[in-house]
């Protein structure tokens, strides 16, 4: 069987340093890192967005080869802002590259098929963000690049959101999802990677790395009784931009 | 499929205002026919054809450019007159005609398609290739404003009073008094640039979910850019070298053909280049008959009936800029 993903020297200049990322088999990944340690950058890169370097490989083809219908079959990605451009309607929306039957197909898996005929800018941040990311599920692509998919999204849909992600897995999509909630992502995820300055520095189970001092040290806090905690010790890192 | 029908009503209402405009106003054309065929004939053939078909050709190029800017821009204020492209054309234009003359199209041709694209590429090289678009808007003022200074310094400048009025009635917009040869010169660029900005729909289209999505998609957003900048600068240059600036239909043609598309910028351009040809068509309608005794410059029209929507426009639009 061919890897999933396979993303050799893959960088962004000033934003990623060149970094190798694989997925043998369909799971979900959970990128953490503090803000600005480029989760985003390497969804990116993956992506193929910004005119990174490096080579990606999905089931063996590279995106850039393939034209933007059969692409759309291979990843598709969510970006962290829920700026929509023009008032498309929320079913238009998830049909942007997607067909009408997959369209309704993942507008109903977000319990979203009322809303197919109300207009995207008349609809709350956390609303929106349920068309976006349905829009982004739509095609049923190989790969799911998702940017903070639950981030204004209420508990009930952040969990189900997480369950809908397991289910992708579950019927062979590969998913690398950038959040900040540690929690969430240790009880959802297959492995947790974690970034800092532009890098990846750690990666693995996700309790070991929840326990792991590299992670605390990164994020400048701990667990202390169940509960995350500032580091009484000034964190490791410096600010580096990303 | 409603989308179907309702191109080709307003594909129809724009052979009706084709028509109208050939026909209109009826009296002396059926008085020539009755008295000498031929007659009638020229009158159809070299006065009110080439208009008709200028009229249709800046207003659908107006439209379609109109609409691929406000999508690539994601701005329903943005448009050609915005953009500096075509005040950039008529200096361009008034530039060459003072070296050459009005009467030496090719060369006019040239002077505006190369101001229009000067224009542009100053707005890209001001506001930077991934600009904001306040950043773009506002370079595109200025690079207006600057233009237009440096035209009205240009009439200042006329070498004769002859040149100066030339230039002036040129710049207000007039189709009148252009010959068959003349249309086509502008009609043929404008039809090209049109035809090829067709087939940027889809990747402008999926501009709405943003640059990052579309190029997920596999869209390169700058070569993009780059083709509706040239596109655009070559079909807007080219009427403008032959009919003078006419402002406000490259604004308001993509506002209402969206209306039609649900809102989709990239499918919007046919629609907005069929409702520029009506508008323009029905615009030079308004010129005829308006009871002044001499012709209205078209240009003045347009600006008139699209000053007020353009206000209107602003106080309606409170979903996006009270964000």
């Amino acid at each position: 069987m061919t890897t999933l993903l396979k993303a050799e020297g893959i960088a962004l200049a000033g934003r990623l340093h060149p970094t190798d990322f694989a997925m043998e088999a369909p799971e979900l990944t959970c990128l953490v890192g503090p803000n600005g340690s480029g989760k985003t950058s390497l969804l990116h890169a993956l992506a193929r967005i910004g005119w990174p370097a490096g080579e990606v490989r999905i089931d063996g083809l590279r995106p850039e080869s393939l034209p933007p219908a059969r692409r759309s079959r291979l990843l598709s990605y969510l970006p962290a802002s829920r700026d929509i451009a023009w008032p498309l309607t929320a079913l238009d929306l998830v049909r942007l590259g997607a067909g009408a039957d997959e369209a309704d197909e993942a507008m109903a898996a977000l319990d979203l098929t009322s809303w197919a005929d109300r207009r995207v800018d008349r609809l709350s941040t956390g609303e929106r963000s349920r068309v976006l990311i349905a829009r982004a599920l739509a095609p049923r692509p190989r790969l799911l690049l998702l940017d903070e998919p639950v981030a204004n999204l209420d508990p009930l849909w952040q969990l189900r959101l997480m369950e809908r992600l397991r289910e992708a897995v579950a019927q062979g999509q590969g998913a690398v999802v950038a959040m900040h909630d540690l929690d969430l992502a240790a009880r959802y995820a297959d492995r947790l990677v974690l970034i800092d300055a532009g890098a990846i520095v750690a990666e693995g189970a996700p309790e070991a790395m929840l326990g792991s001092e590299r992670l605390q040290g990164v994020f400048g806090i701990e667990r202390v009784e169940g509960e995350w905690r500032p580091l009484s010790s000034p964190p490791r890192r410096g600010g580096e931009a990303g | 499929m409603r989308a179907v029908t309702r191109l080709l009503l307003l594909a129809l209402a724009m052979l009706a205002a084709f028509a109208a405009s050939l026909l209109l106003p009826l009296p002396p054309l059926a008085a020539l026919l009755g008295a000498d065929r031929s007659l009638a004939f020229a009158l159809l053939w070299e006065l009110r054809l080439p208009r008709a078909a200028l009229a249709l050709a800046y207003g659908a190029m107006l439209g379609a450019s109109g609409a691929a800017i406000q999508g690539l821009f994601a701005n329903p204020l943005a448009s050609p007159d915005l953009t500096g492209t075509t005040s950039g054309a008529a200096l361009g234009a008034v530039v060459t005609a003072y070296l050459l003359g009005f009467s030496a199209p090719l060369a006019l041709a040239l002077g505006a398609v190369g101001g229009a694209l000067g224009a542009l590429l100053l707005l890209l090289a001001l506001a930077g290739p991934r600009a904001e678009t306040a950043t773009l808007l506002l370079a595109g003022l200025a690079i207006s404003a600057l233009a237009g200074a440096l035209t009205t310094l240009a009439l200042a400048l006329a070498p004769s009073p002859f040149a100066f009025y030339d230039a002036y009635e040129w710049l207000m917009g007039s189709l009148v008094d252009r010959s068959l040869e003349q249309a086509a010169f502008a009609a043929a660029p404008a039809l090209v640039a049109i035809l090829l900005l067709l087939r940027l729909a889809r990747p402008l289209d999926s501009l709405t979910l943003g640059e990052e999505v579309a190029q997920s998609f596999g869209h390169d957003v700058r070569r993009l850019r780059v083709e509706i900048v040239c596109l655009t600068a070559f079909g807007v240059g080219a009427c403008v070298a032959i009919c003078g600036a006419i402002g406000f239909v490259g604004l308001v043609a993509p506002i209402f053909a969206r209306r039609l598309t649900g809102g989709h910028p990239g499918r919007a351009i046919l629609p907005a280049a069929l409702i520029g040809g009506v508008l323009l068509l029905a615009a030079d309608l308004v010129v005829r008959a308006a009871p002044l005794g001499r012709t209205l410059p078209i240009g003045v029209v347009t600006a008139l009936l699209g000053a007020p929507f353009f206000l209107w426009l602003v106080a309606h639009m409170r979903w996006r800029l009270g964000r």
